[in-house]
């Protein structure tokens, strides 16, 4: 439900924003020490060279324009490579980027809205990518499988669900209808960073853009639970849920993953938590929040965990505080499941005000750290 | 109708304020100084710098007089001149451990320190990590320090038994306040383990302190309760005209001003000898959400409205005389007139320091002015202050038909910050 940031700063932004402090930054050309040029105005984004080499990348944005600006580097299917929003008029911005050969466009936004003024660039060569430590590639190496084993497993619990609803089965698609999102909620943030497929899966009701069809999952939910029918139409939907979800089942081992996306990645999961489905606005209709919940703070968790050899060495503090957090809050959840090992969840619209509070606390408690865990990696 | 309702007074804080930002240093130049280290710092540590606004537009102060000192005997925002705007709130401390919550109180006090002198907390509101969330939330970037106070406060639940090894060290006069007639208090807007009273001249910077500690507290605190406050009720200084409340009226003319030691001394400061160590130099807080049945006020005669406040509307004078600060002859007021029954005099000599906002949170569902007085009472003692008035306000005042209590707290209010080594609660966790 949230737009696609899957940003791949790196630690590279680091080295380059100390050479810019110390000057070192201000050579002209894109030949030399990687910096790109824009200069951005409110009708215009001119860019100093159109092709560059490969690997670290700083472009350098100037706003001569009357309206604040915002640069996003794009992959050619619309994936953000890298943004950075609020350039105010009259000022300049450094971004950095970890850019592989091959083409993307650049986008400046005067007034921040509609698609931008765009240019195509190109990346060159092999391009040295950043180096990270064993120990990070390791993490997203791991993060990626589980990622990938995350969506397979989820295929057969989706088509249950599907099947259920084309047979017209009312209960055993109630039944089905939750245990079908797990693998998803899990990995929301990855899925979402293919921006087409969220919004044809996972879009409530009061998320939907005039004129957008309705679909996915929670177009069913409302059917299933607060009309307590399956029609025909109900049935194609199942049909089209399927289809999308195999193309995220196929895209999702290609998706761009850094050791800062995923600690954000895990961040945004909470946030997840703390704007859906604390207030129970997710399933309004199922009120199986709390899985979604517990979901959620799995794929969090395994982030962090995987990340966890290095932001400890970083940051041992943080790494403390963090693993006496995410414990806190799985105990809190178990409060709610009478099965520790299950995902039979109290329904949300049974869960009081005043634990819906303490819940709520759990969350910011977490999220508040978890939000520290980037920078602890990228240092 | 007295002429003196309609001509603005202009109060002798806002002329200097003027004087003071013209000649101010800009929080640039704030940070050029004091931020040199702290820039290199970032840096050190892998600050980046990245969003390189060159923003000299940015006129901000934290100019000498614009900042209320922190350290001192007393906390500040108690006798403190009274500021126009109000954050308060309350929260719930959900560590179990000692260690931790005295952590926390040592950090938020770094945090108020650096907040009321103008600062942003941490490292600031921009130029580190890109990846990472700036230590300052930075809506306040840019402001004056606006004369913030930061005020703390300890709740009866924080001396409880083997929670944090105090129950040894409650005060006496720390007394859960007995439920008075016509209470209607909403459990969700009352009480708390803690307090933090925010007062500034500008909201923004009053929300910007208070969210920086809940920030800070999280994992260790959640906010049970907040509220904002505009236009304060009464004054610790001898204004022109005492501000007026939600109901038109002047009614905090006989408040403790906060230049009469010997009367702070008396009513407002708890003494060496008064039984608890720790709290010399501190105070007492009793917070109520008093809600105002607006509309029915409104259709309330003039005459009446001036007989249940037992002064006048125009003028403010105490019934039967003609200017505000008059001594009042309680005897030319109704038997049950508000002024009356709070008086000193009528109450065996209890006074209480009065630093009460009107509140508006909107309308209630009903489509009524949701809106009324959040007082704030120091005092010496609570069950010499707050509760000797309140047993008798709350069976006979008049005014009950239009008001009503919907939220209350209490808080032990340790005495100030001494200096840059010290921090809030030292000598009650010592």
């Amino acid at each position: 439900m949230r737009p696609a940031r899957l940003t791949v700063l790196t630690a590279a932004a680091v080295v380059a924003a100390l050479s810019a402090v110390t000057g070192c930054s201000e050579k002209s050309d894109a030949s030399g020490d990687g910096v790109i040029h824009v200069t951005a105005t409110d009708t215009a984004c001119d860019v100093s060279t159109k092709e560059f080499p490969a690997g670290k990348v700083q472009f350098e944005v100037a706003n001569k324009g009357e309206k604040v600006t915002e640069l996003y580097v794009l992959f050619p299917d619309g994936r953000i490579v890298a943004e950075r929003e609020n350039i105010g008029a009259g000022t300049q911005a450094n971004i950095t980027a970890e850019i592989k050969p091959g083409s993307y466009e650049i986008a400046c936004k005067p007034g921040m809205t509609g698609d931008g003024i765009r240019q195509q660039v190109k990346a060159t060569g092999q391009g040295a990518t950043e180096k990270r430590s064993p120990e990070a590639d390791a993490a997203v190496a791991a993060y990626r499988k589980y990622v990938q084993e995350q969506a397979d497993e989820t295929l057969p619990k989706a088509q249950a669900f599907a099947d259920a609803v084309k047979a017209g089965d009312v209960e055993a698609a109630k039944k089905a209808y939750a245990p079908s999102r797990i693998g998803w909620e899990r990995t929301e943030p990855v899925a979402e960073s293919f921006g087409d497929i969220d919004p044809k899966v996972d879009v409530r009701e009061d998320g939907l853009e005039t004129g957008q069809e309705w679909t996915g999952w929670h177009k069913l939910e409302k059917s299933l639970f607060a009309e307590n029918k399956i029609d025909d139409a109900d049935k194609k939907l199942a049909e089209t849920l399927m289809t999308d979800l195999a193309e995220w089942q196929k895209k999702v081992g290609q998706a761009e993953i850094t050791p800062t996306s995923m600690a954000n990645g895990a961040k945004e999961l909470l946030d997840e938590v703390a704007t859906g489905k604390v207030t129970g606005e997710e399933e309004a209709y199922s009120h199986t929040d709390l899985v979604d919940f517990k979901a959620n703070v799995e794929g969090a968790q395994k982030a962090y965990e995987l990340l966890k050899p290095v932001a400890s060495k970083n940051d041992a503090e943080l790494a403390k505080q963090l693993d006496a957090q995410f414990a806190a809050l799985n105990t809190l959840l178990d409060k709610y499941r009478a099965d520790k090992t299950g995902y039979e969840f109290t329904a949300y619209d049974k869960v009081g005000a005043a634990e819906r509070k303490e819940l709520s606390d759990g969350v910011n408690a977490l999220a508040e750290p978890l939000s520290k865990l980037a920078a602890a990696v990228a240092k | 109708m007295s002429e003196s309702v309609s001509k603005p007074e202009q109060g002798p804080e806002q002329a200097t304020e003027e004087q003071q930002a013209k000649g101010a240093p800009s929080r640039r130049s704030v940070l050029g100084w004091g931020g040199a280290g702290l820039a290199l710092g970032a840096a050190a540590a892998g600050g980046t710098a990245l969003a390189l606004t060159k923003d000299s537009d940015m006129v901000s102060a934290a100019s000498a007089g614009a900042a209320v000192p922190f350290h001192g005997e007393h906390q500040a925002g108690i006798a403190s001149a009274v500021q126009d705007r109000l954050h308060f709130a309350a929260f719930d401390v959900k560590t179990k451990s000692r260690d931790e919550l005295i952590k926390l109180l040592k950090d938020w006090t770094e945090a108020a320190r650096l907040m009321t002198a103008g600062h942003p907390v941490g490292e600031g509101g921009y130029g580190g990590l890109p990846e990472a969330p700036p230590d300052d939330t930075g809506e306040a970037l840019g402001l004056k320090a606006s004369r913030l106070t930061l005020t703390i406060g300890f709740g009866p639940g924080l001396f409880a038994k083997d929670r944090f090894g105090l129950e040894g060290k409650r005060p006496e006069a720390l007394v859960e306040l007995e439920s008075f007639p016509g209470d209607n208090l909403d459990p969700a807007r009352s009480g708390g383990d803690l307090c933090v009273q925010a007062c500034a001249d500008d909201p923004q910077v009053a929300v910007h302190a208070i969210r920086q500690l809940a920030r800070i507290g999280f994992g260790k605190t959640a906010v049970r309760w907040s509220q904002l406050g505009f236009g304060k009720t009464s004054s610790t200084t001898p204004d022109a005209q005492t501000p007026r409340n939600m109901m038109g009226f002047k009614d905090g003319t006989r408040n403790v001003s906060g230049t009469d030691n010997a009367a702070l001394d008396k009513h407002v400061w708890v003494g060496a000898s008064d039984g608890s160590d720790w709290l010399a130099g501190g105070s007492y807080l009793v917070a109520r959400r008093i809600r105002m049945h607006i509309e029915t006020w409104d259709r309330t005669s003039l005459g009446e409205q001036e007989d249940i406040i037992g002064r006048d509307k125009g003028e403010g004078a105490p019934a039967g005389k003609s200017k505000e600060r008059d001594e009042p002859f309680l005897k030319a007021m109704k038997p049950d007139a508000h002024v009356r029954l709070a008086h000193p005099d009528t109450n065996d000599g209890a006074t209480i320091l009065r630093r009460g906002y009107s509140f508006t949170d909107g309308t209630d569902g009903l489509g009524r002015l949701d809106a009324g007085l959040f007082f704030l009472a120091y005092q010496r003692d609570v069950r010499k202050g707050f509760v000797q008035i309140q047993r008798r306000l709350s069976k006979n005042d008049s005014l009950n038909e239009y008001i009503q209590h919907v939220g209350s707290a209490v808080f032990a209010v340790p005495p100030g910050v001494r200096d840059k080594d010290d921090w809030w609660g030292r000598a009650l966790f010592a």
